[in-house]
């Protein structure tokens, strides 16, 4: 069963939040995620290359600021942490990431303003190993200063 | 970066050039920072606990990440990674750390790939991969998938 207070959140969105993509938070994301390329890091060698310029690794987005890699968990009265707090009233305390889908349309560059958007797209139950789970489907986009789509996030949680 | 890989190297089957990782509990503490996932089940042992999950966990998103690193390191700086998706099936523990900078003894992960299709649509040269991280048992803890295009020499 899908709670209700939870299901009635789906095709909620939050309201767009403000991302400027800083060159120093992409140099930390690529030393956590021990990513060496100097496309991240190197002027020089970025200003040579066909970018023209320091670009964020595929699936960063700057300096998040209680945003995780895909969506706005930790935001209070967000839409993805409203949909957790309903799950764990319900009974469904225990969350996991599930996976994530990404797709990148241009690149995210170092001094991008992005605008992300957060979705609660669906929500449904599965049964695995006689444990019942649901699955909270989160979406967000992330618009850049141009006005093109720079990627999108599909994000699965895992709520048991 | 390395040499630049062309669409015409590679054929169905061809491995994407395989990376390692090490993680420890300075790793997790870096990718918190980096990221602003600040969920205890990665750095508190009571809670992970609590959560189900014995002892804190790697971050899947940093599990994620790697998997790009694997994809733009291997189609090299003119491929265009275009989508990535991984499911986090499995959980991985990082290993403790033996000094300021050095992790212990323990698991290495590799990252890993291979190209299920190769084709061109709208005048670009497309390869689809199927990527996964293993863990030191060889399990397959996030299976994935990938879609880039690489230059042509054509």
């Amino acid at each position: 069963m899908i709670p209700e207070e939870a299901a009635k959140l789906i095709g909620k969105a939050d309201a767009p939040v403000v991302f400027e993509v800083e060159k120093g938070a992409i140099k930390r994301y690529a030393d956590a995620v021990d990513d060496r390329n100097p496309l991240y890091w190197d002027e020089e060698y970025a200003r040579n290359s066909r970018y023209g310029s320091i670009i964020a690794p595929p699936g960063f987005f700057g300096w998040p600021l209680k945003w995780t890699g895909a969506g706005p968990l930790f935001v209070p009265d967000s839409v993805g942490n409203l949909t957790l707090e309903a799950m764990s009233k319900a009974g469904y305390p225990y969350i996991l990431d599930g996976g994530a889908e990404l797709e990148f349309m241009v690149p995210v560059r170092a001094g991008d303003i992005l605008i992300g958007s957060s979705k609660l797209s669906d929500i449904y139950e599965r049964e695995s190993k006689g444990t019942k789970m649901v699955f909270c489907i989160l979406e967000n986009i992330f618009t850049n200063q141009n006005g093109a789509a720079a990627f999108k996030v599909r994000q699965t949680i895992i709520c048991r | 970066m390395a040499r630049q890989l062309y669409w015409e190297d590679i054929d169905i089957g061809s491995e994407v050039t395989p990376l390692p990782r090490i993680v420890s509990t300075q790793t997790l503490v870096k990718w918190a920072g980096a990221t602003g996932d600040f969920n205890p089940i990665h750095f508190e042992e009571a809670f992970a606990s609590k959560q189900g999950v014995g002892k804190p966990i790697v971050h899947g998103a940093l599990k994620r990440a790697w998997l790009v690193t694997l994809m733009t390191n291997w189609i090299g700086d003119n491929g265009t990674l275009k989508k990535l998706s991984c499911q986090y099936r499995g959980m991985d523990w990082p290993r403790g750390m033996k000094s300021l900078f050095e992790p212990e003894e323990g698991d290495t992960w590799w990252c890993k790939g291979k190209v299920t299709r190769k084709y061109e649509k709208d005048g670009e040269h497309y390869v689809d991969c199927e990527i996964w991280l293993e863990n030191a048992k060889g399990e397959k803890t996030t299976p994935g998938a990938a879609t880039a295009v690489l230059p042509s020499r054509g």
